[in-house]
């Protein structure tokens, strides 16, 4: 790693505390060099309104997708827009955002299947660090174009697509929305825009476990002994078998992922990216509606 | 009486004023106007609209309300969004500084398309826009509930 990790002691209770850094750690490390700071949010204005300092903003929907495939980047678009943020490959990079780091654990996620090796999320986010009463500034970086080697981003590790949740159908899987999209009362947040599945409900056998269970109020993560309470004790997943997380477009299960990912230490963590917007749209997938998760169909 | 964009009747001279000050600028410098707008958003005044009145837009991704008060020949509109949500702000700034003045027919009569037909969406994309989109239609239902 380019900067050593932040050992503040609330961190050392999980798997992989190198993943995290606190508020106090970044107010330190602001200009140390090899430190680059992203801002991703849901809302692609607030970070105009005032961000931290020298920070980057990278937006999920216009930034971090192909704009004709719904697809990520490809490891050139990737690299350049690396080059444009100013991030070398060797860089530590911390993200953070609002809503509890939604945005910021999705776009550490998109990182990670291009293996960028050291990416962090400031524990708390936007959110904790406003509250804090520390700096904010509306002044834009502009960073030095950097040589970001072009990687081919791997789909194999982190990423599930429709035909492996079908295949993985009786193993570990995470329905991370709200109780009323998991039932199929609704395809989508509540007084969120609609965003066009066809049918409502959940992938059979996944456990409903609503992403914000893994945070605090102050939009800090749970403790390491209140995440194995929800997800292994309450849910069973243990980690013995490998897990898939899904949500309606992959946004929110990123935040999951990174949990079971990094704070719990699950190795093989999936995200299901096409989420609810692809299943439930899909020809012929099985699909079970109400609050139970259903049995598994039988295999032909 | 407004006159009319040839480009695109029915759309009143404020709005097409707006759409053309939008066109004009690059991909970036439009995002830079959208913050404009959303902190020139009017405050609503305490008191002013009752508290069963506002209506929540919720194709919007943040808590926006609306509330058209219908009482006089010109329709007001009024809309809050939070500090922490700048474009959905901005967004209901657009339709109520560009709507305000008009009569309920001139309302009624703003093109369905207009929050398309700002440049917006390279620049915040579509889904987003969806929430400009429910705000006009739920102003325009209003008005034409109280005709």
């Amino acid at each position: 790693m380019a900067v050593g990790p932040d050992s503040a002691e609330e961190l050392q209770q999980y798997a992989h505390p190198e993943r995290l850094v606190s508020t106090e750690w970044l107010a330190n490390n602001l200009n140390t060099p090899g430190v680059v700071v992203v801002e991703s949010d849901e809302d692609i204005l607030l970070y105009d309104t005032g961000h931290i300092p020298g920070a980057v903003k990278i937006d999920w929907h216009t930034e971090l997708n192909d704009p004709v495939v719904r697809d990520y980047l490809d490891g050139e678009q990737f690299a350049q827009l690396m080059s444009r943020k100013g991030i070398s490959r060797d860089d530590t990079v911390v993200f953070y955002g609002d809503k509890s780091n939604w945005w910021a654990t999705y776009a550490l996620w998109v990182f990670s299947l291009f293996d960028h090796p050291d990416v962090r999320i400031l524990n708390g986010g936007r959110d904790k660090w406003i509250a804090e009463g520390r700096e904010l500034t509306k002044e834009g970086p502009s960073p030095a174009p950097t040589d970001y080697p072009v990687i081919e981003r791997d789909d194999s590790t982190l990423r599930a697509f429709k035909e492996d949740v079908l295949k993985h159908l009786g193993k570990p899987l995470v329905d991370v929305r709200s109780p009323e999209e998991y039932s199929g009362e609704r395809t989508h947040m509540p007084a969120y825009p609609e965003e066009g599945a066809l049918r409502g409900g959940h992938i059979p056998t996944a456990a409903s476990v609503p992403w914000a269970l893994a945070a605090n109020e102050d939009g800090t993560f749970k403790s390491l002994a209140e995440l194995q309470k929800i997800y292994r004790d309450d849910h069973g997943i243990t980690g013995d078998e490998p897990v898939i997380a899904y949500c309606r477009i992959g946004e929110r299960s990123s935040h999951t992922w990174f949990v079971l990912r990094h704070l719990m230490g699950i190795e093989n963590v999936r995200n299901y990216d096409g989420s609810w917007t692809e299943w439930g749209s899909a020809v012929r997938v099985p699909i079970v509606h109400g609050s139970e998760p259903g049995e598994a169909p039988a295999r032909s | 009486m407004s006159e009319v964009d040839t480009l695109s009747p029915g759309l009143p001279q404020a709005l097409a004023e707006i759409r053309e000050d939008f066109l004009a600028l690059s991909i970036s410098d439009r995002l830079q106007m959208l913050l404009e707008f959303s902190e020139s958003l009017p405050e609503v005044p305490d008191g002013i609209v009752p508290d069963d009145a506002w209506e929540q837009v919720v194709e919007c991704q943040s808590p926006v309300f609306i509330h058209v008060d219908t009482d006089e020949d010109i329709p007001v509109i009024y809309a809050t969004a939070p500090q922490e949500a700048p474009t959905t702000r901005g967004f209901a700034s657009i339709l109520v500084q560009g709507l305000s003045g008009l009569d309920r027919q001139a309302i009624l009569a703003v093109p369905g398309d207009f929050p398309q037909s700002l440049g917006l969406n390279e620049a915040v994309s579509f889904l987003r826009l969806r929430g400009m989109s429910g705000m006009l239609s739920r102003i325009q239902r209003q008005v034409a509930e109280a005709a």
